[in-house]
């Protein structure tokens, strides 16, 4: 069976109502789910013995700038027993205050990705164990990968050492 | 120097104690590799015997910020890596030269971008910048040489310390 069937009819068994989309692009299958069930349904993807996905392999986020659901959350799932892979996204309601559930209690790898998420683009994960900033120093107020942040940053929101006059 | 021909005569010669220190000083430069990307393989090639900085009196990199007393930025510095650079320069003892090496410590180069400190004399006195993304060891030894020539100029007393100073003078 073809790896798109297979995962239409998994979906369609046990999560129909929460399926938004499936599509194809050149063998690529990406699944849009609602985020509500996040966790069940990343469980069952991981538990189901044909689906059988053992690893999260990123998880990331786009953001739309201009639509009212601004944040969609990306996760890639790879098996390595059955050699197959599933890009599953959800996207948030809430454009003000993001939040999703964590599947760090499925995936432990997704703690740092989860963490990288929320230090750029400012989701919240929700039951995430350790939810801090990973690469920007704590004291940053800005979610710099959001289309609203400047490239060259906010003057003077990261502090630099004094200079002595010498 | 010639001293050769001088140790055949009286077997000694007159200068400013100025001139000896500072001589001293520029042919006993001890780097500080602070190599924080692709500039540091750059700056060992010229430490290698190929080029061999040591030809100039710039021998011995020291891992140990207390030993040394030029320190060699080679790479892009972030903000978060810019409080690190900084907390080793004031670990240096005095006096003590810096070199800003490649286009990312000068300038920001490539990274015009949020995280990357666009030159590092924002929190650093720099005396010597270095072009080039990485700069070859020839530009890094002619740094060196600019460095040596800076300090060839200096004189002993621009760096008494002058609480020592005040120390001694008090226990005397």
């Amino acid at each position: 069976m073809e790896l798109k069937e297979l995962i239409a009819n998994k979906f369609k068994e046990n999560f129909a109502e929460e399926v938004v989309e499936i599509t194809d692009f050149r063998g690529d299958i990406s699944v849009e789910i609602k985020p509500e069930k996040i966790v069940e349904i990343c469980k069952f993807l991981k538990e189901d013995s044909e689906l059988d996905f053992q690893q999260c392999v990123d998880v990331t986020a786009i953001d739309w700038a201009k639509r009212k659901r601004r944040f969609t959350t990306v996760y890639h799932l790879l098996s390595y027993n059955k050699n197959h892979r599933l890009r599953l996204k959800s996207t948030i309601e809430d454009a003000k205050n993001p939040e999703i559930d964590s599947v760090v209690s499925i995936w432990s790898g997704a703690n740092w990705y989860e963490r990288e998420t929320w230090d750029m683009y400012g989701i919240v994960f929700r039951n995430h164990p350790d939810l801090r900033r990973i690469y920007m120093p704590e004291a940053f107020e800005y979610y710099p990968l959001r289309k609203d942040f400047p490239v060259m940053g906010i003057p003077g929101s990261l502090p630099l050492p004094e200079k002595e006059e010498d | 120097m010639g001293l050769e021909a001088r140790l055949a005569s009286d077997g000694y010669l007159t200068t400013k104690l100025d001139a000896v220190i500072a001589w001293a000083r520029k042919n006993s430069l001890w780097p500080m590799p602070m190599g924080i990307s692709c500039c540091a393989i750059e700056m060992m090639s010229a430490v290698d015997p190929k080029y061999d900085m040591s030809r100039f009196g710039s021998e011995v990199m020291r891992f140990t910020p207390r030993q040394c007393d030029l320190m060699i930025v080679a790479g892009t510095v972030t903000y978060k890596m810019a409080h690190v650079v900084r907390r080793i320069y004031d670990q240096m003892p005095g006096p003590k030269w810096v070199i800003a090496m490649g286009a990312c410590t000068s300038s920001g180069g490539m990274y015009r971008s949020y995280p990357v400190v666009q030159g590092i004399d924002q929190f650093l006195p720099v005396d010597v910048y270095t072009a080039g993304c990485p700069p070859r060891p020839e530009n890094l030894l002619n740094a060196v040489m600019e460095v040596q020539k800076k300090i060839e100029g200096t004189h002993a007393r621009d760096y008494i310390d002058k609480e020592l100073l005040e120390q001694s003078v008090s226990n005397n």
